[in-house]
């Protein structure tokens, strides 16, 4: 498979004068500024991919004068940590992200939901949100962004849910349709973007849409900054231009007895060493909201396994049936083979369950338990039964 | 208009309709468990999944509008293999103790499991073995949380239709479940024992506290006088549960079966809806008088009803600054039990410590309120037990009664004897037009300016009703009405209670007189009638209630013979002394949560 | 325990009395007690004109939002993959040893609640831990005892 081998890339923690980039886009009209952002082929950041253009076109198109943006930062995928390396260094970028998707879309109100598990960041985000609003009201630009904090639910990073938690409810994701590009908080049309790709977009700005667009591949525009953990050397996080093979990936992050790579955190695919060449991290393989986690030889895909399933079992928020007891049958299932109390064959039953889950569950959470549940399974038989 | 195709036909629906919907218009009926007629729509149970062509996941049938070009399957593999799998879910988390359930045979996951997923369990158990709750704490209903499935439509129908939530969803994940405030036993929070979540649930986690092995058991005892009472709204109702359609009146056959189960004597709650009527219409003039004429400000109007155990609880947790404005008069039950071991004793020369008063309600409240510590008038416990309809039913079955083929017959004398306007208590609206029935002929000596007696502006499903009668041509004593308007208020459903007693608490509202039943439809749609209900069978129900007002011969509360009687004899005169000790009572502030 | 007084009136003037006040309200109650009373939560029910169930359901939904007593410092480790397969057990075992509870208690004198979470975002840092709000990153049994020693002396 042709990809375009791994190379770094440095635009999202790039310094940048973001009062030269927010008159520019002031400057320009709604359509302009998703024009751009279509052209750049940006899909989002956070998991779900997708077109972030696409989202702000529609939610410019609702006629319904009250409309929000709102910034998700509710990292939870197990192993992604680079949202919060972002609001570290660059949050200015993302303030100036949400407001040039709010003069996009129409919208004059921003809303950040921050994970509670990063509370502590919140005095030097708001020297910087007091900077960011001094700046634009300099501007002349009617904007304004506030925090609502998450309190440890992992749920909460899913769009709806995140809506409920903002509104005061517990984080149960809402029936769908209608989208949030329609009825998204307090019901009103509302596009919800990915910390990273805000940023992504205020550089987009900077730089154009048919620059952006030179990196990457068809599917996957751009690039990415991916939050790498387990077994390597260098754990840390990395920006990289989206194309790469796992294979490279691992020949630069590995530590030479790489057995598995898992792609997009607990709800993503494992990659077992064997397809390592034959796969791609990306849209058109396996997509990713940054986190990537490496597994050697000493470690246990059963430990694995079972770590994701308890996660789950305790995130869930609950309300669905195929998601709320599926996930634990999972887990209770793989315990019950693992200690001989249940055959082997069991497992395939357990298979079909995920796969039930993929297409029945209300929300993302219960639909992606199968992915690690398959493909651990699939690859690493032995492991999980023995 | 939509046109859309389901397994291949095409079909037409108005925008805005469900896929649901859209199917059963087609005659399919696709299987749900959390949705419910009455309520919102929650779409978490997944049982109603369909397969959408080009979706990538199934969709939810009660919660998707219908979309121009959808192409839907209901029956698909794909739909086969998920339905099946969310069956055996649930019936994994669900402890099955059929056998032994208050539901077999009337539970929607027992039927669900039987359509779609007999033979071998494929999954574990998840229930076996681990501790499990039943709160039994309540005198009303059972809260087994080991057979909850977590519809949700208990909390749906606490919040939504009786604005009280007195439980909700908690915690998350595994631990996930549905929980009064911080667990507390349901006794000991704001729940009005209304069983509307009891109506809803479709399995056996929500089920009437029963006493029918009591009740059997004082009825064999011979040492025991058991006398029976029956509610206005179990006579339009009963039949339901024993094969009739809803609407169905089966008054003469109720009569006959209780007397085949082995009651002493078969009374009627009817009769002391009369008596209720004569004091509570006496009050509330008394208490315009006191009001317009001597110019008393610590009488309270408007005045409320009291006759609706849930809504007495609901307005102690939620208005208890308001208690003066309710009648201190007694529900119909409870007069009935009071005078059950005092004057019917005394005249049937029975020793009062060997009557055993029943009564079959549409309530669950009922059960509560008989319990409450000052319902000891009588100088015992005035009511022993309470039956809903439900378990009415039960026992005939127990009996092996062949309810069809049954004599019409009547009800004993005395404290049997009512009138149109008794039976239309069990209608939302009915207690008001009754009240108004006597009061406007105390006032003025003529009936109600109503064609037929009929009080159509009370009457109705609308949740919030008002009236406003003119009072003209008074009588002497009431000259100080001359002229004057007689606000009404009616509510039905906690949620249109609370609405009502939310504006005449701001001053927003001015009434005299208000009438609240704890739920929907008021008596007929109560916590104790047959399950399944939504609002067609309500209304078939309430419907009934009225034709069997119009077929009585009397249809005053003040023209029946035996009222009159017991004033003459044993009362003496409505709200006097001898009323104030038995069919009089008071009420107590609650806690908030 | 602790008695609310003013508090939640407090609150309720800063955030409003709104649904969506409920969160920023009962964050703050948490931010200063770490849980949640029984009568902090009938307050706050009082205050918005909601149930007290329905506090208490939504509370009971978010991890952080306790409704159980806890210490004035919690230690929540994390116990995601990562952090488990770079040591987190024997991090736990070694606050064990020096706070002498067992993971989701509390001690005697309510100084520290032991805890295990969910992924908190340090996973090129692990094992991690959050106290109270704060992260400690690049944990070993040794130094995480520096670290308890540093809140026992506050």
């Amino acid at each position: 498979m042709k990809n375009k081998g791994l190379s770094k890339v440095d635009l999202i923690f790039e310094s940048i004068d973001v009062r030269e980039v927010l008159t520019k886009a002031f400057a320009m009209t709604s359509e302009e500024i998703i024009q751009q952002i279509l052209e750049s082929g940006l899909k989002g950041r956070g998991g779900a991919g997708f077109p972030t253009g696409l989202k702000w076109k529609y939610t410019a198109a609702e006629k319904e004068p009250e409309k929000y943006i709102v910034c998700n930062a509710d990292e939870g995928e197990p192993g992604t940590f680079k949202d919060r390396e972002i609001l570290d260094k660059v949050s200015y970028k993302v303030y100036g992200g949400m407001a040039i998707a709010g003069k996009a879309m129409g919208a004059k109100k921003g809303f950040i939901y921050l994970r509670g598990e990063y509370r502590f960041l919140l005095p030097q985000l708001y020297v910087e949100l007091h900077k960011f609003h001094k700046l634009i009201r300099e501007i002349g630009y009617d904007f304004n962004i506030e925090y609502r904090m998450g309190s440890g639910a992992y749920i909460c990073g899913e769009e709806s849910a995140l809506f409920e938690s903002i509104e005061g409810f517990r984080g149960e994701p809402r029936n769908k349709p209608p989208y949030p590009t329609t009825s998204g908080l307090f019901y009103k049309p509302t596009s919800i973007n990915n910390v990273e790709t805000l940023v992504t977009a205020i550089m987009i700005m900077k730089m154009g849409g048919a620059e952006y667009v030179k990196l990457g591949t068809k599917d996957s525009r751009g690039s990415k900054v991916f939050s790498i953990s387990g077994d390597t050397p260098i754990p840390g996080i990395f920006e990289l231009e989206l194309g790469m093979g796992v294979q490279e990936f691992v020949n630069e992050f590995g530590d030479g007895d790489t057995k598995a790579v898992q792609v997009g955190g607990a709800s993503g695919f494992c990659v077992p060493r064997k397809k390592f060449g034959e796969t791609m991290i990306g849209f058109e393989g396996v997509p990713t909201g940054g986190s990537m986690k490496l597994f050697n030889s000493s470690r246990s895909m059963y430990n694995v396994l079972h770590n994701y399933l308890e996660f789950f079992t305790e995130e869930s928020c609950g309300q669905c049936t195929p998601c709320r007891v599926g996930c634990q049958q999972l887990l209770l299932g793989i315990e019950k083979v693992k200690k001989g109390e249940a055959k082997s064959t069991y497992l395939n039953e357990l298979v079909k369950l995920a796969d039930t889950m993929k297409v029945a569950s209300k929300c993302g959470l219960g639909q992606s338990v199968g992915n690690a549940f398959r493909s651990i399974v699939e690859n690493f038989r032995e492991e999980v039964i023995y | 208009m939509i046109t859309l195709k389901i397994n291949d036909h095409q079909v037409q629906v108005k925008e805005g309709t469900i896929v649901l919907d859209a199917a059963k218009g087609l005659g399919l009926n696709i299987p749900t468990l959390c949705n419910h007629q009455d309520l919102c729509v929650a779409g978490n149970c997944r049982v109603c999944v369909v397969e959408q062509k080009g979706a990538r996941t199934l969709i939810a049938s009660c919660a998707t509008p219908a979309s121009e070009g959808m192409e839907i399957f209901t029956n698909s593999l794909k739909v086969r293999n998920a339905r099946k799998h969310i069956v055996e879910l649930l019936l994994s988390e669900h402890r099955a103790d059929c056998t032994k359930c208050y539901k077999n045979q009337n539970c929607e996951l027992q039927t669900l499991a039987n359509e779609y997923s007999f033979g071998e369990h494929i999954f574990l158990d998840l229930v076996a073995g681990q501790p499990y709750n039943i709160d039994r704490s309540s005198p009303s209903f059972s809260k087994d949380d080991s057979k909850c499935i977590r519809c949700q439509r208990c909390v749906r129908t606490c919040s939504e239709l009786q604005h009280v939530s007195a439980i909700a969803v908690a915690n998350k994940g595994s631990h996930q479940k549905i929980s009064s405030f911080h667990d507390r036993p349901m006794s000991h929070v704001v729940c009005t024992n209304c069983g509307q979540c009891v109506n809803r649930c479709p399995t056996g986690a929500l089920t009437e506290k029963t006493y029918i092995d009591q009740v059997w058991d004082a009825i064999y005892d011979p040492e025991k006088h058991v006398v029976v009472q029956t509610a206005p709204a179990v006579r339009v109702a009963l039949g339901e549960d024993l094969g009739y359609d809803p609407g169905q009146r089966v008054t003469g056959k109720m009569v006959s079966a209780l007397r085949q189960l082995g009651f002493d004597s078969v009374l009627d709650t009817d009769f002391t809806a009369d008596l209720t009527i004569i004091e509570e219409g006496t009050e509330l003039l008394t208490r315009l008088r006191k009001v317009l004429v001597e110019g008393d400000k610590k009488v309270a109007l408007p005045m409320f009803t009291s006759c609706s155990p849930g809504w007495i609880k609901f307005i102690e947790h939620k208005y208890p600054h308001m208690l003066s404005n309710l009648s201190t008069c007694k529900s119909p039950q409870q007069m009935f039990g009071a005078l059950a071991k005092t004057f019917y004793a005394e005249k049937r020369k029975i020793d009062p410590s060997k009557v055993v008063s029943v009564s079959i309600m549409p309530c669950t409240a009922k059960k509560f309120e008989a319990d409450r510590p000052e319902m000891r008038s009588s100088g015992y416990k005035d009511i022993d037990f309470v039956l809903t309809t439900r378990e009415l039913a039960v026992m005939i079955k127990q009996a092996g009664i062949d309810f069809r083929t049954l004599e019409e017959s009547t009800y004993d004398s005395f404290m049997g004897a009512s009138t149109g306007a008794a039976v239309i208590f069990g209608a939302t609206g009915g207690v008001m037009e009754a009240a108004l029935r006597t009061a406007y002929e105390i006032v003025t000596g003529r009936s109600v300016p109503f064609k037929n007696l009929d009080i159509i502006p009370v009457r109705g499903m609308q949740g919030v009703k008002e009236a406003a009668i003119k009072i003209e041509g008074t009588k002497e004593e009431w000259k100080f009405l001359e002229g004057a308007e007689l606000k009404v208020a009616i509510a039905h459903g906690l949620v249109n209670a609370n609405k009502l007693t939310k504006a005449v608490s701001t001053g927003k509202a001015s009434y005299h007189f208000i009438e609240i039943m704890a739920c929907p439809g008021g008596c007929i749609g109560g916590g104790g009638q047959p399950i399944p209900t939504n609002i067609d069978i309500r209304k078939k129900r309430m419907e009934a209630i009225y034709v069997e007002d119009t077929g009585m011969p009397i249809r005053k509360s003040h023209e029946n013979p035996e009222i009159v009687a017991i004033y003459k004899e044993f009362l003496v005169e409505p709200n006097g002394h001898k009323s104030h000790e038995l069919l009089h009572t008071h009420y107590q502030q609650r806690e908030s949560y | 325990m602790y008695h609310t007084g003013n508090l939640v009136k407090d609150l309720a003037e800063k955030h409003g009395r709104k649904r969506e006040s409920l969160m920023p309200i009962l964050q703050d109650i948490v931010r200063k007690y770490n849980y949640l009373t029984d009568d902090a939560m009938v307050d706050v029910a009082t205050e918005l004109d909601i149930s007290a169930a329905e506090v208490y359901g939504t509370a009971s939904f978010y991890t952080f939002l306790d409704t159980k007593p806890r210490g004035k410092n919690i230690i929540r480790v994390c116990k995601t993959i990562t952090c488990s397969m770079k040591g987190k057990n024997d991090i736990i075992n070694s606050i064990e040893d020096i706070l002498k509870i067992k993971v989701g208690e509390t001690t005697p004198d309510k100084m520290f609640t032991l805890l295990e979470t969910n992924c908190i975002g340090w996973c090129h840092k692990a094992p991690a831990i959050l106290i109270n709000d704060m992260p400690y990153t690049d944990l070993t049994p040794e130094t995480v005892i520096d670290v308890i020693k540093g809140y026992m002396r506050k």
